[in-house]
């Protein structure tokens, strides 16, 4: 991965300019996080292109629009072919040094947007896709996507006599998107936002497809205090159930080791979402996140940030 | 000015047309009868006789999607689909108009499954009339060529700025070999200049597009849409005029009419039947029968005036098409009624005939049965299947 390590993006070089702002998102939106600090990296020439969903409905509400950016609303499942859309017609036109970015949630990107994505990244497109994931369809009232956990409740995986929450486990979309050969893929969170930072800047200088997925909690839908999204999203990467890595050159990085792992109990419980579990349930998922984490450890080299 | 002559089918001359448009970006998906316009689309882009971004997407939803997505930072698109992929593009035709996007499409019109079959009829593009797309129906090769040209200084009007639909009846025309005129580029180029529009995303002048509208805003934005779809009616009559004038060949406007000045009897087609009904309808004039033939050329604007001109002295209209709203009538019918209706010029007998479903063959002995059919007082069922 070579150079683009020794030099980082401070956060006293980020923009002070704003691109996406005064947008009606809930407070403690870790979504509209993720896109803010993402358009401060990117800068003025790009175009965004954000689906049907929780930052379409809060940022372009006629007359007020909340990107001074380029942007545009894409149908649902169009993210990444209107992205190569977009990348194909300006380049046609000779536009030069400019950013197609997509925004997309947990379901846009990895139920009904996937085929459009997995096209995109099949073509080497120029384009970023970012995944702001919050783990559900937070949109049209939290209910259950390909990305949600297992056993986390919402209003379609309700937690009830027979059923705790989802039965099925979130896809490793960051894994699956590698093995389509992308250019460049990224997990993120908005809790390590330097981290964040430093790959939308890397993505920004590939020649080809980048997906950065980026943790975004969401506390409507997760049932915890708007006041900390930023510590929810810290805290899941502390607890070994999200991580940090980097995809490139077909090469796996992990970029965050925790030395001991942070209570898995505390951060579940922390949330309305997962209040139905007992200790049983916390101990199956601490002992699938250690089966996952000793793959990762076994098979993805380490580079620390 | 003359340019060269070919011999082409009509998905090729409709290829031979994008060429001379000259479109930035082309998105193509595979689909029957459609094929061969994307394969020599292809050739050209790989022989650099066409300078043009090709996307192979991976839908058809990704194909309009993707000339969306061009369509909105400024560049000139093309894609071309059929049947299955008309409606699997659904959410993105009206996203298209909605968003004023004057993607130029070609659809090889064939039937819909169940039961599955690749022949034409014209039941994929009338299922989505209501989609804010201008629709043309082309009768040959040359036509299919002329109104990709013409498409384009159409939708991208500024009075327009709707995308339009070119559709060609599936094998009929798409693999029919005729002898076509090809324009010289020049002449195109001064025809149909670079695509210009104010409704795009400009990284000098930054701009919020396809955004939403609440209930305050949101029909004020399709009124404006219907507007747009209706102004493309004197816009198509200017642009032929002015292709005509370059290149010889004159378009009627919405519709094409044969003998119906005088004619007792008349049959309103849609699509390339309107080559098996001419010369019955020649012929039978030749025997003295005042009978007649309405082509509708667009469905959308629709020729609502000249309907009701062409078919004001008729005793008796029949309206054939390929094409039927399960439980009803054909919708080519419906519109052409309620064209009459509205401006109580009621023939004594309409009637609709509905056949070529599923590619079922519509002969010329057909045709004249249906004329003899025209002229018997029994008005029969609501639809009847020839």
């Amino acid at each position: 991965m070579g150079n683009r390590k020794e030099k980082r993006i401070s956060i006293r070089e980020l923009s002070d300019r704003e691109f996406f702002y005064g947008h009606k998102a809930c407070p403690g939106c870790g979504g509209s996080l993720a896109l803010r600090l993402a358009l401060k990296v990117l800068g003025e020439r790009s175009y965004a292109v954000v689906p049907a969903g929780c930052m379409s409905a809060v940022g372009f509400i006629f007359p007020q629009m909340a990107f001074t950016c380029n942007a545009i609303i894409s149908t649902f499942p169009g993210t990444a072919s209107m992205l190569s859309g977009v990348a194909a017609g300006a380049r046609a036109l000779g536009i030069k040094d400019f950013h197609a970015v997509g925004f997309a949630g947990d379901g846009g990107t990895a139920d009904i947007g996937f085929q459009a994505l997995s096209g995109a990244i099949d073509r080497h497109d120029k384009i970023i896709y970012i995944c702001y994931d919050n783990e559900a369809y937070m949109n049209t009232g939290v209910q259950k996507s390909g990305l949600t956990p297992l056993r986390a409740r919402t209003t379609t995986s309700p937690a009830g006599k027979r059923l705790k929450g989802a039965v099925t486990h979130k896809k490793p979309m960051f894994e699956i998107v590698a093995a389509h050969g992308i250019d460049y893929a990224a997990t993120a969170s908005v809790g390590y936002p330097l981290d964040y930072l430093r790959k939308l800047d890397y993505a920004s200088k590939v020649d080809g497809t980048s997906y950065i997925h980026v943790f975004a909690p969401c506390p409507v839908g997760w049932g915890y205090d708007t006041s900390d999204t930023v510590s929810v999203a810290k805290n899941a990467v502390d607890c070994g159930l999200w991580y940090l890595a980097e995809f490139s050159d077909d090469k796996f990085t992990l970029n965050h080791k925790p030395a001991a792992f942070s209570s898995v109990g505390d951060y579940l419980l922390g949330q309305s979402r997962f209040h139905h579990l007992g200790e049983e349930d916390v101990k199956d998922i601490v002992a699938q996140r250690d089966a996952r984490w000793s793959r990762i450890l076994r098979e993805w080299s380490f580079c620390d940030q | 000015m003359l340019g060269q002559k070919a011999f082409l089918s009509g998905n090729e001359a409709v290829a031979a047309g994008v060429r001379l448009a000259r479109p930035h970006v082309i998105a193509a998906y595979p689909i029957t009868p459609q094929t061969t316009v994307i394969e020599r689309l292809a050739e050209m882009v790989e022989d650099e006789s066409l300078k043009a971004e090709y996307l192979h997407v991976e839908s058809e939803h990704s194909a309009l999607s993707a000339c969306i997505g061009a369509s909105a930072v400024g560049a000139r698109t093309f894609t071309a689909t059929s049947s299955q992929g008309l409606l699997y593009m659904a959410e993105c035709l009206h996203y298209a108009s909605g968003g004023r996007f004057p993607v130029v499409m070609m659809n090889a019109n064939r039937s819909l499954a169940l039961p599955w079959n690749i022949y034409g009829d014209q039941r994929d593009s009338l299922s989505l009339l209501d989609c804010g797309w201008i629709q043309v129906y082309a009768e040959d090769a040359q036509e299919s060529l002329d109104l990709i040209i013409q498409g384009y200084a159409v939708a991208e009007h500024s009075d327009v700025l709707t995308p339009m639909m070119i559709n060609l009846d599936g094998f009929v025309i798409t693999h029919t070999y005729e002898l076509v005129s090809l324009p010289a580029q020049q002449d195109v180029d001064a025809f149909l200049p670079p695509f210009r529009t104010v409704n795009k995303m400009d990284l000098d002048h930054p701009m919020s597009l396809a955004f939403t509208a609440g209930p305050a805003y949101n029909q004020a934005f399709k009124q404006l849409q219907h507007q747009a779809v209706l102004a493309a009616s004197k816009v198509i009559l200017e642009t032929e005029e002015r292709f005509g004038q370059l290149f010889g060949r004159y378009y009627p406007g919405l519709l094409e009419t044969l003998f119906c000045d005088d004619a007792e009897t008349i049959l309103v087609t849609l699509g390339s039947v309107a080559g098996t009904v001419r010369p019955v309808v020649e012929r039978l004039r030749s025997l003295g029968e005042r009978v007649g033939l309405v082509r509708i050329r667009y469905m959308r604007p629709f020729p609502e005036a000249e309907i009701r001109k062409a078919l004001s002295g008729a005793k008796a209209v029949g309206v054939l098409e390929k094409d039927i709203s399960f439980g009803y009538e054909g919708t080519v019918f419906t519109n052409v009624n309620s064209a009459l209706m509205r401006a109580k010029v009621m023939p004594p007998r309409l009637l609709n005939f509905v056949g070529g479903l599923g590619g079922k063959d519509i002969s010329a002995i057909d045709i004249e049965r249906l004329f003899l059919r025209l002229k018997s007082p029994d008005d029969g069922e609501t639809v009847e299947f020839i």
